[in-house]
């Protein structure tokens, strides 16, 4: 493989390997926090099965790599301007609703990116996609219902739900963006470019909105900088020093 | 040296329990793809059951220890992501043993099909989650005790 493929090739492991780190994390924040047992342990398993998706992208970008890394040592010995996860992810957690909304959003695309990812031409995404969608599949069944449950609730709840959903929202466009790394995915025909999954995204998305009776909000604002690294937020470092705390303070331990 | 036979070793893998639910073994739950000599290294293939799974490490713990309590020394672990693991490939038997232990077994249908308890068919989803990845959270209307169900992937 030319070195300029490989390159991409490592670049799109990574947004895909840090979308589900990121979040995976996020996600077990709620670990003993959750507002009903219920939610608790489904918000643990979906953690658990992003950290493993995880896994499985970023052993594949390791190898890519060819430094004799390890997924670990990408996850832990990292700082934040080598993150390559979309904005979207690493927002705060806010209250339980945001959190759903927040999966939501990124369920929905996971599950059609994830879709277009088994007909790819690279037999090991082929096979990470494979087995990851089974698992998305009842993410975004779980997310899309609570997000009805609570969005056409109680005058609480569905406050609550618009204002999570008009907070995040901008935030969504990232997810479809295109740049040279997604081009020569596309071109080498190992991932779509991401722009083309954006009405089928609206498409479900916006069913599960008005079921919700929650407005899509106007405006065409996008916050960027998360895939490319061009500019995180501040909340991904704070994210970052309790997550890879054990390797900053013990840096090579292993147990 | 002759090694012992891949069916010997098929039936010794379908003694180890799987570690979350002892009741079932690792052969039950399908996740044993192949069984292999290669000259003198027994080579294992196994498919996880979710990604994140993290009975996945200690079930390699497991299968390595077995083999080498019945004497194989060269033992390789072999992980295959595709063809994704299914519940499809619970064995019959497999399937019986969970619900005797009060697991109901997955159905096509994405429910269960009666309480594990009393056999009941007025039932509700609780959570789509459970104690473990494999599992969700189902409640019977008829003994009103809420039982786990293997979901079905
Ligand atoms: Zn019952």
């Amino acid at each position: 493989m030319a070195d300029t493929d490989k390159q991409a090739l490592l670049q799109f492991l990574l947004r895909m390997g840090d979308n589900t780190l990121i979040l995976g994390h996020r996600v077990s924040e709620w670990c003993g926090h959750a507002p009903v047992l219920e939610e608790d342990i489904a918000l643990a398993n979906t953690a658990l099965d992003l950290i493993g998706q995880t896994q499985m992208w970023l052993d594949y970008a390791a190898e890519v790599q060819g430094e004799g890394k390890s997924a670990d040592d990408l996850a832990f010995l990292r700082d934040a301007w080598d993150f390559r996860n979309v904005l979207l992810v690493e927002l705060p957690n806010g209250d339980f609703g945001q959190t759903l909304m927040r999966q939501f959003l990124f369920d929905a695309w996971a599950s059609i990116m994830l879709g277009r990812l088994q007909s790819s031409r690279d037999e090991r995404v082929r096979e990470i996609a494979e087995k990851a969608s089974k698992e998305v599949a009842y993410h975004v069944e779980r997310s899309a219902d609570t997000v009805v449950g609570l969005g056409d609730g109680t005058e609480e709840s569905h406050a609550r739900m618009q204002a999570a959903l008009d907070y995040l929202y901008p935030y969504v466009g990232e997810l479809f963006e295109s740049d040279a790394v997604d081009a020569a995915m596309a071109e080498a025909g190992i991932a779509p470019d991401p722009a083309n999954l954006r009405a089928e995204y609206d498409a479900l998305v916006g069913r599960v909105l008005a079921d919700a009776t929650l407005q899509v909000p106007e405006g065409a604002f996008v916050h960027r900088g998360g895939r490319d690294g061009a500019m995180h937020t501040e909340h991904l470092g704070h994210l970052l020093c309790t997550m890879q705390w054990l390797q900053r303070a013990y840096p090579g331990c292993q147990w | 040296m002759t090694h012992p036979s891949v069916e010997q070793v098929w039936d010794w893998l379908g003694e180890v329990p799987d570690p979350e639910i002892p009741v079932i073994t690792l052969t039950d739950l399908g996740i044993i793809r192949d069984v292999a000599w290669q000259d003198d290294t027994l080579v294992v293939t196994v498919t996880p059951t979710y990604s994140g799974c993290p009975a996945t490490s200690l079930i390699n713990f497991e299968i390595d220890r077995a083999l080498r309590e019945k004497g194989v020394e060269n033992i390789e672990l072999k992980r295959q992501l595709s063809p994704a693991w299914t519940t499809d490939w619970l064995t019959e038997e497999g399937r019986a043993k969970l619900e005797e232990y009060g697991i109901a077994p997955p159905q096509p249908a994405g429910g269960p099909e009666r309480c594990p308890r009393c056999g009941g068919t007025d039932l509700e989803k609780l959570s789509q989650f459970g104690s473990t990845p494999c599992k969700a959270q189902w409640r019977c209307r008829e003994c009103l005790e809420p039982f786990d169900y293997f979901k079905c992937i």
